[in-house]
């Protein structure tokens, strides 16, 4: 089953990829389509973020990763490198149970 | 690169997946954000989710490839080849040059370097992620949203894409509670609909930029910090001015009532 999602996910990855150069000139896609494909991706992954930050199996996933979480995101959003982010985030959640948040 | 493939691959064993699992994906998917997503989703227990998600997520490439077509070129090996090197950045730093040349060789050269270095990533997150005891008390388990949230920052400087995503967001982490694993996150290409919101577009267009920036910094901070969703209310957006987090609340709560009906 894993195997699986992950070839069907690359074959039609690569589909998609494959379909644009081949049919640049014989495909027309709408304005409005080209403009919502960008929205629909930051929504997914936005969506995902913020489950993954606050939940965990269907309840509050705790202070000491949504608190982690909320530090990485101010440095994103202050735009620190990718690096600081992840390891800011990851070791305030680790100092804070450490200290004993759950 | 290597960073975001390192976290990818100490990530995805943390998980507790098998080793397999992002090096496979880092080759034949090697789409950082649909990885990233598909992960998340197969952790959770819902590989259908994960590529039905990933798909949308990738459906992207397909202006991608209209875009670069020319540039990678009429031979089929280079097209064959080619489209497997399309990325988000690839495509970028391709579209910025204007000699038909140049974009040829950028392409090649982005598209190579970037794919050596997301697998050699990946391998370095593999191994020191193996390395590593518990990945809670690393706090592993916050890397992984906020690596996400920095991938998606700089889409969110445009303000549609910000309010749909911070709806979707929204929509998905209520759903959480009564869908099974997965299901939210799809839930949340509802938040398109914030689009739609005619209170919202007047306030864009009419009186201006200063409201309407304080309520997307709001926003911004409120979701991006989490504090949206259901359990922590609005308490989390402290530091943000009163108006703008109020604004923002309203958007969201609107948009959810929207999806909730339709979901």
């Amino acid at each position: 089953m894993l195997i699986a999602a992950i070839l069907a996910l690359a074959v039609g990855t690569y589909t998609m990829r494959l379909s644009g150069v081949l049919l640049r000139d014989r495909l027309e896609l709408s304005d409005s389509l080209q403009r919502l494909l960008p929205m629909a991706a930051a929504a997914l992954l936005a969506a995902l973020a913020a489950t993954a930050a606050l939940t965990e199996d269907a309840g509050f996933a705790g202070m000491a990763r949504s608190a982690g979480v909320a530090v990485g995101a101010l440095l994103a959003w202050r735009r620190a490198p990718f690096v600081a982010v992840v390891v800011a985030a990851a070791a305030t959640a680790a100092l804070l149970r450490l200290a004993g948040v759950p | 690169m290597i960073a975001v493939g390192g976290s990818f691959g100490a990530i995805t064993i943390a998980y507790g997946l098998p080793t397999w699992v992002p090096f496979l994906m880092s080759t034949v998917v090697f789409a950082g954000g649909a990885q990233f997503l598909a992960v998340g989703l197969i952790a959770a227990g819902n590989p259908i989710a994960a590529v039905l998600a990933g798909l949308l997520l990738n459906a992207r490439h397909l202006p991608f490839g209209m875009a670069v077509a020319r540039t990678v070129g009429p031979r089929w090996r280079d097209r064959l080849i080619g489209s497997h090197l399309m990325t988000d950045e690839t495509v970028a730093f391709t579209l910025r040059e204007k000699d038909p040349a140049r974009r040829r060789h950028t392409y090649w050269l982005i598209g190579i370097t970037l794919f050596t270095s997301w697998n050699a990533g990946t391998a370095l997150g593999v191994w020191l992620g193996g390395a590593t005891g518990d990945p809670a008390t690393l706090g592993l388990d916050a890397a992984f949203p906020a690596g996400l949230i920095a991938l998606i920052m700089p889409s969110l400087h445009d303000r549609d894409t910000r309010l749909v995503a911070l709806a979707g967001a929204a929509i998905a982490v209520v759903l959480t509670p009564v869908l099974p694993a997965g299901l939210p996150v799809l839930c949340a290409l509802l938040g398109i609909f914030a689009l739609f919101v005619p209170r919202l577009r007047v306030g864009s267009a009419g009186e201006g930029g200063a409201r309407t920036g304080a309520a997307g910094a709001g926003a911004l901070q409120a979701g991006a910090a989490g504090a949206g969703g259901p359990r922590s209310g609005a308490a989390g957006a402290g530091a943000v001015e009163a108006e703008g987090a109020v604004e923002a609340k309203t958007a969201r709560g609107a948009a959810v009532d929207r999806e909730e009906a339709s979901c």
